[in-house]
């Protein structure tokens, strides 16, 4: 066993409490290297608190956080240079053009005005939008701004992105090319964690992790999770999941 | 250093665009200081008045001549009896009406002592005051200047003619400060909150500090720039005299900004919506900035509790600084106190609304 190699996100003991109310409850998981991993839950599950606190924007009440190799407590400014991020309104701003948008996220991530230069050129090549570096972001259409965000998250090259339901509120056409730019991104080893609750986009993963009320209840390839709840589709799995719950309750 | 200066660039590009946000920070001064310059004024001019002069004397004529010569007033109508006053109130002809009783001229020869009966409409209540003190100022000046009176030599300092712009235009320097620092950053800060941006800054390697400051810096530059115009306009438009330091001005400036600046990250990290962010800027500060300071209604005249109350609005302490330097030219050793005081708030808040941004963010 080599874990550390092997993981790029160590949780340990996780928990986050608001008061009486506990968000996370001691949750410990590992994502691996280049892998796809689906941080799946309902509204109110604690998915966005958890991820919220392994990208340091939170401050757990207590366990252990270890991203790309740094303990996210202790040097949270290392860690941050090392992922990127993507917020859920595709985290562009409106009033800037395509080419500001990508030269702020350049500066504010430290590259150098040449990086800048020629990452963004570049961007815009895969893109196929070229021509677009004067339009403000507000002018294109839904889906080539959630790819523009999600390109411009990556102008740094994080080790690993985290994508917070990147795809709300988009429709299935662009979803599916999304997901084709999510692979793409993972075939060239970075590592991708995504929240969602479209339980389709969970098929996309490597593996799949389930947050039900604070707590990690299943952690698997679909494949697997399929099979060991006897279900045809991930959203069964999730029906099934909720039901256990319930009754258990 | 140049994460900071992208953070600027695009602070500004932000307000650049925003049509909105242009007109808040230069469209609302300048309409505020022509609406307060040429609409609201507490100074007279021409005034309608009747006189009723039962007595027609010397004497009588002498007070009505003062009055018209003074320029404030214009008489309308001579009445002949007294039911004929409220007729010129309803009318509206005028807004005083002189009586001078029929023993007027022999009460004062006898006892050196004449009544004049001044009766006002009141249902302007503001007018009314100045109408009355005008008109009381200049009769006694008329009644006073006899042979063997004391003469007393009334010589008003500072805004000798009882100009109120002289008195708004420091006013709505306060208010502008207030406007831009307080309201717009809070707004400016909620935005991204509201567009999830503010995330993606917080996930970046920038330290809240600097995002606070990126934000902060562009609208601290504005205002100064505001306050610039407003003198300028103030000066060349109405005459507004400026007998202090400018640097020291300045400087007071600042310090009231880096307060008001405070406050509005302190109002940004209490909400998320930029709405929720206005309502409070609007209600709590600049409501309180507009009637507490003693701009519009003297502190002194106060009921208690407001006058204790006042005590914790920046803007009260400024006021009395810049009026000092614009109008009297004080000096700082005339203004420690409230200098003082006004630092120590502005300590506290920088203090609190960082801490307040930190613990939101950690």
């Amino acid at each position: 066993m080599q874990p550390d190699t092997k993981s790029i996100i160590k949780v340990r003991d996780l928990t986050k409490r608001f008061g009486d109310f506990i968000a996370v409850d001691s949750i410990s998981f590992d994502v691996y290297r280049g892998e796809i991993f689906g941080f799946i839950g309902a509204n109110g599950a604690g998915k966005t608190t958890a991820m919220k606190m392994i990208t340091g924007l939170l401050a757990p009440t207590s366990g252990v956080i270890e991203v790309a190799g740094c303990d996210v407590a202790g040097q949270p400014d290392l860690v941050k240079t090392r992922i990127g991020y993507m917020s859920q309104r595709f985290s562009l701003y409106e009033d800037l053009r395509v080419g500001e948008n990508i030269r702020f996220y350049g500066g504010i991530y430290g590259l150098s005005d040449a990086e800048i230069l020629s990452r963004t050129e570049t961007l815009l090549r895969e893109l196929d939008m070229g021509q677009m570096s004067g339009y403000l972001v507000k002018d294109l259409p839904l889906g080539w701004k959630q790819k523009l965000a999600f390109s411009t998250a990556l102008l740094h090259r994080p080790e690993v992105i985290f994508l917070d339901e990147p795809t709300g509120g988009v429709d299935p056409v662009t979803r599916r090319q999304f997901w084709e730019m999510i692979y793409r991104e993972a075939e060239r080893g970075t590592t991708i964690f995504v929240t969602t609750h479209y339980m389709d986009e969970a098929e996309y993963c490597d593996r799949v992790s389930i947050m039900v009320d604070g707590v990690i209840r299943a952690l698997d390839t679909p494949g697997a999770l399929k099979k060991q709840f006897k279900a045809t589709s991930m959203d069964e799995v999730f029906v099934k999941l909720a039901r256990n719950m319930e009754a258990s309750t | 250093m140049k994460s900071f200066f992208g953070f600027i660039i695009k602070e500004f590009q932000h307000i650049i665009r925003d049509k909105r946000t242009l007109i808040i920070l230069f469209g609302m001064p300048l309409a505020q200081l022509l609406i307060f310059g040429y609409a609201v004024r507490n100074e007279l001019t021409l005034t309608g008045i009747s006189i009723l002069d039962q007595s027609k004397d010397a004497q009588t004529q002498l007070i009505t001549d003062k009055l018209t010569a003074s320029g404030y007033f214009e008489i309308t109508s001579l009445l002949d009896d007294e039911s004929q006053i409220e007729d010129v109130f309803r009318s509206g002809e005028a807004r005083m009406v002189l009586v001078y009783g029929s023993d007027y001229a022999r009460n004062l020869q006898r006892n050196g002592v004449g009544t004049v009966q001044i009766i006002t409409d009141a249902s302007n209540p503001n007018m009314a005051q100045l109408v009355q003190s005008y008109t009381a100022a200049i009769i006694s000046e008329t009644a006073t200047s006899r042979p063997n009176g004391i003469i007393p030599e009334v010589r008003m300092l500072y805004n000798p003619e009882l100009r109120s712009a002289n008195l708004f235009v420091p006013g709505l320097i306060a208010i502008i400060l207030m406007l831009v620092s307080a309201l717009m950053t809070s707004i400016a800060i909620t935005r991204e909150k509201e567009l999830g941006t503010m995330e993606v800054l917080l996930a970046s390697p920038l330290h809240p500090l600097v995002i606070i400051l990126g934000k902060v810096l562009p609208y601290l530059l504005l205002s100064i720039l505001n306050v610039i115009t407003v003198l300028f306009i103030a000066q060349v438009v109405f005459d507004v005299p400026f007998v202090g330091n400018y640097i020291h001005f300045f400087i007071q400036a600042m310090l009231f900004t880096i307060t008001a600046l405070s406050l509005g990250i302190l109002i940004s990290t209490i909400t998320n919506s930029q709405q929720v962010a206005m309502m409070i800027a609007l209600a709590g500060l600049l409501l309180p900035t507009i009637l507490l300071s003693g701009f519009i209604f003297a502190v002194e005249n106060m009921p208690v509790i407001l006058q204790v109350l006042s005590n914790i609005i920046p803007a009260r302490w400024f006021l009395v600084i810049i009026k000092g330097i614009m109008l009297k030219g004080s000096g700082i050793e005339l203004l420690w106190k409230e200098t003082l005081i006004l630092v120590g708030m502005m300590v506290f808040l920088i203090f609190i609304s960082v801490r307040k941004f930190k613990i939101r963010l950690e």
